[in-house]
């Protein structure tokens, strides 16, 4: 077993439902072949630095799994078979790099925290704003 | 050697003490930092020029170690997109 990354972009022309459904068919296409699928983001509509097949943006999606190295060579060709997808990435994660992304994780879940206080501040400026006009 | 460096006329040829001073140093080990990320493009650019391209070593004093590993993070963002392969005025 090793630790695995892989990014794809998809199309921008999916609808939302149509973009999950296509995120839960390499999810599958994992589990199905024995891997355990350990983390998983979704970045959304980003801007592309380059047109690619002619289009400038697209869905990026991450899913950190842990499977043999066989498996990789399934994912792949389903990345190259599935139209949807325009650019893929897979790559084993060293000690180093496993290390990182286990800090990236834990940071993810802390993150509504932050938000949190960000709300909190904004009240003070409008009660000072009703002040100045008094 | 000693005495040549010694001599007033020589002085200008060697470097002037404002730059001996500014030691470069490698900021990965200086961080500590281990594994360079490819997902955090606006970070990777502080090693490229305006172009796209990687600053060489002598510029940004990175160790080759970690050289090698920058390399490889922005050659795996530029797949993916997150930074351009060629490009003007990147800064």
């Amino acid at each position: 077993m090793n630790h695995y990354e892989t990014v794809f972009i998809l199309t921008p022309v999916l609808s939302d439902n149509q973009m999950r459904e296509a995120v839960d068919k390499f999810k599958s296409v994992l589990t199905e072949g024995g891997a355990t699928i350990t983390h998983e983001e979704n970045w959304g509509l980003r801007k592309l630095a380059y047109p690619i097949e002619k289009k400038h943006t697209g869905f990026y999606n991450l899913l950190q799994f842990d499977a043999e190295p066989q498996l990789i060579a399934t994912l792949e060709t389903q990345y190259r078979r599935d139209e949807r997808v325009i650019r893929f990435l897979t790559f084993r994660l060293d000690k180093f790099a496993y290390e990182y992304a286990e800090k990236r994780k834990n940071n993810k879940k802390e993150q509504p925290a932050h938000q949190v206080e960000l709300i909190v501040e904004e009240p003070l400026i409008v009660d000072e704003i009703i002040d100045e006009e008094e | 050697m000693a005495e040549y460096n010694n001599n007033s006329e020589l002085r200008y040829l060697t470097p002037s003490a404002v730059d001996l001073n500014k030691k470069k140093y490698c900021r990965f080990k200086k961080a500590g930092i281990k594994y360079i990320d490819y997902k955090d493009p606006e970070f990777l650019k502080k090693f490229l020029n305006e172009q796209g391209k990687l600053l060489p070593r002598r510029l940004t004093g990175t160790s080759l170690k970690f050289q090698r590993k920058v390399a490889q993070a922005v050659k795996r963002a530029r797949h993916l997109a997150l930074l351009p392969y060629v490009t003007d005025m990147l800064k």
